[in-house]
């Protein structure tokens, strides 16, 4: 009897499962033991790393593009159609179209999103780049500042925990190229006690803002924004003034998680080490949707998907688990328009960064190209 | 009815306990518990430090074998 493995959502993580299943399970597919189908959400499929570069101009909108259908082996039926409702007890997805899918294997990768709306007045008051219309409207008030206070205001939980320390890094950079790095005070705020999540991290920026004149507030968890006077205040009680705000505003999980009771804020609980939702042994998450207490970043969605590929095909074809995710996370950091490093990371080993260098840098340009590689299963 | 919720974060070096605490609390009702446990020793000073900034109200504070347990009740 042929098997249904149902993947809900279309982004890194579940593109990744997709197509490293059909290559592994190439027979079972031409046989028609198998199936593998997809909910997503949209036709496209963007690099959403590459968000961080557009308000600086150095990525156009259409190289953050691709079409889904192209990213995805041929073999794997797309449907654009979000679930709207999971039921892992009957093993079936309804759909916002009203179609149902049964499912053998349930693979959750249904991702997280921006939360301005949950902030008083950071929706209005606030500039952001993790999504295509912030970075756009960011790119125009970049474009438009002519010197004054800005600050980088970043916000728990958030993906990419490395993006807005690039993002201050970078503007610096940015604003002196431009000479109004004189006529700007620009303030970074943080949620914890220092300035990344990362000690190591976290020690390394603190000497570079310093050198660089970069201002900095730890213990800011922001409790609202006033968009006419134009100031931002911290549950910490603290109240900053701003010209422009560049905010990393809180994620959540997708709703249809939520919704079907799957778990608070859209966040699935799932075991960190065989990526099965607790309660479940056929239902595995990957990327973002987890609630495991590491970075939601794509090398976590992609070291995940690479874990759960393997297990799918050994539970499909000799009925057994393959091997448990470590943990595994890999970042690049930029520091600067033109200079970068690298940090890595599992359960068991802790991160330790290295001396940033234009080598690294390149590294990640090329990464910004090779993504397509790692969407395809190839890389 | 107020909750209990249990967060491991033994062994997190991103986003860290600190990190994973004020996200779940923004989640929570008030009144609603979290449990944190963390392996970093700093967490048994800094929760009890962001707390008192902010007005949660840290119930708990226990040392067990390798790890800290902190448990917080969202106040506000």
């Amino acid at each position: 009897m042929s098997k249904t493995i149902l993947i809900v959502g279309g982004g890194l993580s579940g593109t990744i499962v997709a197509n490293g299943l059909c290559r592994q399970m190439g027979g079972e597919l031409r046989s028609g033991a198998l199936n593998i189908t997809m909910l997503g959400t949209t036709e496209t499929h963007m690099y959403q790393p590459g968000l961080l570069y557009v308000p600086f101009g150095r990525m156009r909108e259409a190289e953050l593009f691709r079409d889904q259908r192209k990213v995805l082996d041929k073999r794997v039926n797309f449907f654009v159609d979000p679930a709207k409702h999971i039921d892992v007890e009957k093993n079936q997805v309804t759909t916002e179209a009203g179609r149902t899918f049964k499912y053998d294997y349930l693979v959750l990768a249904s991702g997280s999103r921006i939360m301005p709306q949950n902030i008083p007045g950071m929706k209005e008051g606030g500039h952001w780049f993790y999504d295509l219309d912030g970075a756009r409207k960011l790119r125009d008030a970049l474009n438009d500042f002519q010197g004054g206070k800005i600050i980088i205001n970043v916000n728990a939980p958030h993906k990419c925990p490395v993006a807005p320390l690039e993002a201050a890094f970078m503007l610096q950079e940015f604003l002196k190229g431009k000479g109004l790095w004189e006529k700007t005070e620009l303030t970074y705020t943080y949620p914890i006690g220092r300035l990344h999540a990362l000690e190591p991290v976290a020690h390394w920026a603190k000497p570079e803002f310093d050198r660089l004149g970069i201002k900095y507030e730890t213990f800011f968890n922001t409790e609202s924004v006033d968009p006419e006077k134009k100031t931002i205040t911290s549950m910490e009680g603290s109240t900053l003034p701003y010209d422009l705000l560049i905010t990393i505003p809180p994620h959540q999980g997708a709703q249809v998680i939520d919704d079907s009771g799957l778990g608070k804020g859209g966040w699935v609980p799932t075991n960190t080490k065989t990526l099965y939702r607790e309660g479940s042994t056929n239902v595995f998450v990957v990327g973002d949707t987890t609630n495991i207490p590491i970075s939601k970043a794509g090398s976590t969605a992609h070291f995940e998907a690479d874990v759960t590929i393997d297990n799918l095909v050994s539970l499909c074809q000799e009925n057994r688990f393959a091997r448990e995710y470590d943990g595994k996370v890999f970042c690049f950091v930029e520091t600067g328009l033109g200079s970068g490093t690298y940090v890595w990371f599992n359960y068991t080993t802790p991160p330790n960064p290295g001396p940033p260098s234009q080598m690294i840098h390149w590294f990640k340009l090329a990464y910004n190209r090779l993504y397509w590689l790692s969407a395809r299963g190839l890389l | 009815m107020a909750e209990r919720q249990k967060i491991d974060a033994r062994g997190a070096f991103c986003p860290g306990p600190l990190m994973e605490l004020i996200a779940a609390l923004k989640l929570a009702a008030v009144g609603d518990e979290v449990d944190l446990w963390s392996s970093d020793k700093g967490s048994a000073s800094d929760i009890p430090a962001w707390c008192a900034k902010v007005g949660h109200a840290v119930v708990e504070s226990s040392e067990h074998d390798g790890y800290w347990s902190v448990v917080v009740r969202k106040a506000k």
